[in-house]
């Protein structure tokens, strides 16, 4: 079995007095997709926000071994975790390339240009538009962008949060190929949160099942989209 | 003829002035959407630094310039200080406090100020040369107004150049445009918003020894209290989180209060202060975002 990037237990947190998750474990291993599914409310956000050390944390978030609760957000980065929140993030008033630039402000390497260069080829859209503000692109474009901004960093770990928010279903498709390819190319570990079940399992390795913020279910992608329960819940079929 | 373009010359002169304060207000206002009200008093206690080092320190004081220097490192510490341990505790998006504090800080450091060096006017040793450097139709531009206006142009410069080409400066865009994603890139957020504190303390001490070094003025605590409400109409015109902006809405408005104290006959010069009332109430009336600001002040 390969190494274990990211291994959490009991994890607690919340906002304020409201807790909003009950003791979660779950685990992700190098070069894997994982995906959290979940219906609204039920503590997708909340997770990746307390792996990233944005809100107040109990418990225990290990990164290769590292125990990272209780760190802020600026060390995490540096420890390798990328995270591109709900609603994408970017920054819209920066230009494309700034977007792409602040994205490696932890790097200190010379190697940024050669990077953004990867990203331009990869997504040409981005190069086009790499002068205009990043509030001028599409939802889709915006969420490439997030994504090619998130992966400047060189994570060891990249952390989707909803990518399909607010997207057409037909670039939400193109999107997830998208992350699909960039997993098998670049190797990167990804754990994505979602309430497309359909779409996000079919790029993952394993999932879980997340309600009310206690994991109910976990298995092989191939076993959560054969489960009677969970096909009813959240495939609609 | 002549009569106006004196004018016009003393509008530019002074606007010179209420364009950096207005870009100190701007640095602020960028980053936090906060307008820092003490941000003139921190630029006049900068000013009487500049006084007292260039007359006092080590006996018979320190060369004028290095003094300036001095006085924009120390007013950019202090500042850091205060961003610190008044502002940092606080939620950021709650404004009301953190506007009562910087209303309490413009009290504090103006009743320090009296305290230490009186409320008596004094008079500021000369930064520039003195003398007329060039007349037009027989109006006189004053060196001091040239180098007032080159100091302006150097300094809105400088921050174009800082803000756009370096580290730092990407950093303190990408805090003013999206704090959580600044987090999410690992920017320490904190120690950004200090510096843009600290620079703008040193562009105000700047700003402050620029204005009461014209022959004409003297250093006074309460010298900077009607700079700050020019220079807040002129950042307002000018957009709020615009550099270029602040520059363009400072000399408008030192433009404005000259010539219609001049051409107005109903406008006494102690009225020149509701000029710039009057330009702010149209700014927010008709415009907003002002002239060059890049969104709605408001955030959402």
């Amino acid at each position: 079995m390969s190494q274990r990037v990211l291994d959490v237990n009991g994890l607690q947190g919340g906002y304020g007095p409201i807790q909003v998750l009950h003791g979660l474990d779950f685990h992700v291993a190098e070069g894997e997709v994982v995906v959290i599914l979940g219906a609204n409310g039920a503590g997708k956000t909340t997770t990746l926000r307390a792996v990233s050390g944005m809100i107040e944390t109990s418990g225990s978030i290990e990164l290769y071994g590292d125990q990272i609760v209780g760190r802020n957000p600026a060390d995490i980065v540096r420890q390798g975790v990328a995270h591109v929140p709900q609603g994408r993030g970017t920054f819209p008033e920066l230009s494309v390339e700034d977007n792409l630039r602040i994205g490696a402000y932890t790097r200190s390497d010379n190697e940024v240009e050669s990077d953004m260069e990867k990203w331009y080829e990869a997504y040409p859209v981005l190069y086009e538009r790499r002068t205009q503000a990043a509030g001028s692109l599409s939802g889709g474009e915006q969420q490439m962008l997030a994504v090619s901004r998130a992966l400047m960093s060189r994570p060891r770990l990249l952390l989707l949060d909803e990518p399909s928010l607010g997207l057409a279903p037909l670039i939400v498709a193109d999107l997830f190929q998208r992350f699909g390819e960039l997993n098998k190319e670049t190797g990167v570990t990804m754990l994505v949160v979602e309430q497309n079940a359909q779409l996000a399992l079919g790029i993952a390795d394993r999932g879980y099942l997340l309600e009310s913020g206690s994991i109910v279910f976990e298995g092989a992608a191939d076993a959560l989209m054969n489960d009677d329960a969970i096909r009813k819940s959240y495939l609609g079929i | 003829m002549e009569l106006f373009i004196q004018r016009l010359f003393d509008g530019l002169t002074n606007g010179s002035t209420y364009a950096l304060i207005a870009v100190a207000l701007v640095l602020i206002f960028k980053a936090t959407t906060l307008i820092n009200f003490a941000q003139g008093e921190f630029a006049m206690l900068g000013a009487f630094l500049v006084l007292v080092g260039s007359t006092e320190w080590f006996g018979g004081g320190i060369p004028m310039w290095v003094a300036v220097v001095v006085a924009m490192l120390l007013t950019a510490v202090m500042a850091a200080g205060v961003e610190r341990v008044l502002i940092r505790p606080f939620d950021p998006s709650d404004h009301l406090p953190l506007v009562i504090i910087t209303l309490g800080l413009f009290l504090a450091i103006n009743a320090l100020a009296g305290i230490i060096w009186r409320f008596d006017p004094r008079s500021f040793p000369e930064l520039f040369p003195s003398g007329t450097a060039f007349t037009v139709a027989g109006a006189r531009l004053s060196w001091y107004g040239v180098f007032s206006l080159g100091t302006a142009l150097l300094v809105m410069t400088g921050l174009t150049l800082m803000l756009n080409r370096t580290k730092v400066g990407l950093a303190f865009r990408a805090v003013s445009s999206n704090l959580e994603s600044s987090q999410l890139v690992g920017i320490r957020t904190g120690p950004t918003l200090q510096f843009g504190w600290a620079i703008a303390a040193a562009v105000g001490t700047l700003a402050a020894s620029v204005f009461v070094a014209d022959p004409i003025r003297q250093l006074e605590p309460t010298v900077m209290g009607r700079v700050l409400i020019f220079a807040a109409a002129a950042a307002a015109l000018g957009g709020l989180d615009s550099i270029w902006g602040a520059l363009v809405g400072g000399l408008s408005i030192g433009l404005v209060q000259s010539l219609l104290v001049q051409y107005i006959g109903f406008i006494p010069s102690d009225m020149a202060l509701a000029t710039a009332v009057v330009v702010l109430l149209l700014v927010l009336l008709v415009r907003p975002a002002g002239l060059f600001g890049t969104k709605a002040v408001e955030r959402v």
